[in-house]
């Protein structure tokens, strides 16, 4: 049982690790997606 | 008359348990409301499945042989062999969410992340209660307040106890208004509770919005490849529903199919409550972990907004981090409600249906997640 809990508390480190990284990479895309098409709007407003 | 006496007789007390379960459930779902388009088809199923010699699942029949029945075709088409009901359900899922508020404020995407603690506590909870690494981890995935993924995971890791996981995932999303709050007071003061957030979103254009799936689902796909039914799934629907030209199909998603298989789902889920599986002291344990879970889902995703408002300038109402489980839209609703009741005015509503959203996102991404790296140690 004990072996199985301290696997338990690695796959709990891998685990929550891996998600913020997925969540992370998200984060920063969608905020990289916000600005370009921000940037855009306001190009687009100045031709007008 | 004999032949009906002799039916009787042949009812065990575990059989007799299962139809008080039933009704039990079919009680929850009709007078309390608590997810009834999932548990009044299994109570009902529950009762189905539990009828000596039921002619919903295989039985051999003297003199004819081995005859099918339809609950466990059901389950071994639908669930065993491809797992194709919940996956699909995720269609209709991805096609009834809005990602505009989590676009408009990505930050929100953290607390997606941290609510899904509670998976991996009642993991490590389960290992420590005497389940092995396979059953601990899908009895851990109820977490996920998920109910489709708690059956997928559990299905997956060859659980034997997919439908109690099922049973109490479900119950305690409808239970969400009561676990919550409970957890989200333990670990904050009354002062946290009534912090108010700005709300400027940025803009969200159509562009984004369509390629937000098709990006969440390559991004995923290559960090955890074992996320893809479920991701590519979800994404899926929301690329229906968002790209402007596939109205009807959209709706069809939302609606009908999201239906269809719901029903299907639940009286299919109720195979694996037959007695001989579902009435032992395992499910009681099941029960209590899944309230464990529910709980430090809650409790990770606060401490998570409290950790985050020792870096910022302007703080987070810590019970956004709470909204962070999957269960859409109750967890927003609750922390919204609770933000009302301490400071009457204080709306806090869209950022929290930013980090409800993304622990949709997050609860599928756990779900492969605990796949892979269970099977590793297997």
């Amino acid at each position: 049982m004990w072996q199985n809990f301290f696997i338990s508390l690695e796959i709990m480190g891998k685990g929550m690790l891996g998600i913020f990284v997925v969540i992370g990479i998200l984060t920063l895309a969608v905020s990289a997606m916000g600005k370009l098409s921000h940037r855009e709007e306001e190009g687009q407003e100045n031709k007008d | 008359m004999e032949f009906l006496w002799e039916g009787l007789l042949q009812i065990t007390w575990q059989q007799a348990v299962m139809y008080g379960i039933g009704v039990l459930l079919i009680y929850l779902a009709v007078k309390k409301g608590y997810e009834p388009a999932l548990l009044l088809p299994m109570g009902f199923g529950a009762i189905l499945v539990n009828l000596p010699l039921s002619g919903v699942i295989n039985q051999n029949v003297e003199g004819i042989g081995v005859v099918n029945g339809i609950i466990e075709w059901l389950f071994e088409v639908g669930i065993e062999a491809s797992e194709a009901l919940p996956i699909l359900l995720f269609i209709g899922i991805g096609a009834m969410i809005d990602f505009g508020p989590l676009l408009s404020m990505p930050s929100m995407f953290l607390f997606g992340a941290g609510a899904q603690f509670g998976i991996f506590f009642a993991l490590s909870t389960a290992v420590l209660l005497g389940f092995d690494l396979k059953d601990a981890a899908s009895i851990g995935i109820i977490g996920a307040a998920d109910g489709p993924t708690s059956i997928l995971v559990s299905q997956v890791l060859h659980s034997k106890y997919v439908g109690a996981i099922a049973v109490a995932a479900y119950s305690y999303m409808a239970l969400v208004p009561i676990v919550q709050p409970f957890a989200i007071r333990l670990v904050t003061t009354r002062k946290e509770r009534r912090i108010r957030m700005d709300y400027t979103p940025g803009n969200v254009s159509k562009g984004m919005r369509i390629a937000f799936p098709i990006l969440t689902t390559f991004l995923v796909g290559l960090v955890s490849p074992q996320s893809v039914a479920l991701v590519g799934f979800l994404m899926f629907g929301n690329l229906i529903r968002e790209c402007g030209v596939l109205g009807t199909l959209s709706d069809t998603a939302q609606n009908v199919l999201a239906n269809l298989i719901t029903l299907l789902l639940g009286l299919t889920i109720s195979f694996s409550m037959r007695a001989e599986a579902f009435v032992n002291m395992d499910t009681l344990l099941i029960m209590g972990i899944g309230l464990i879970a529910f709980i430090f889902d809650s409790i990770g995703g606060v401490l998570l907004a409290k950790l985050l408002n020792l870096f910022r300038k302007k703080k987070v109402n810590p019970m956004i981090g709470a909204a962070g489980i999957s269960a859409f839209p109750m967890s927003a609703r609750v922390v919204q409600k609770m933000a009302l009741e301490e400071d009457p005015g204080n709306i806090i509503l869209m950022h929290a249906i930013g980090a409800n959203v993304s622990g949709q996102i997050a609860s599928v991404i756990a779900g492969g997640l605990i796949i892979g790296l269970v099977s590793a140690y297997l």
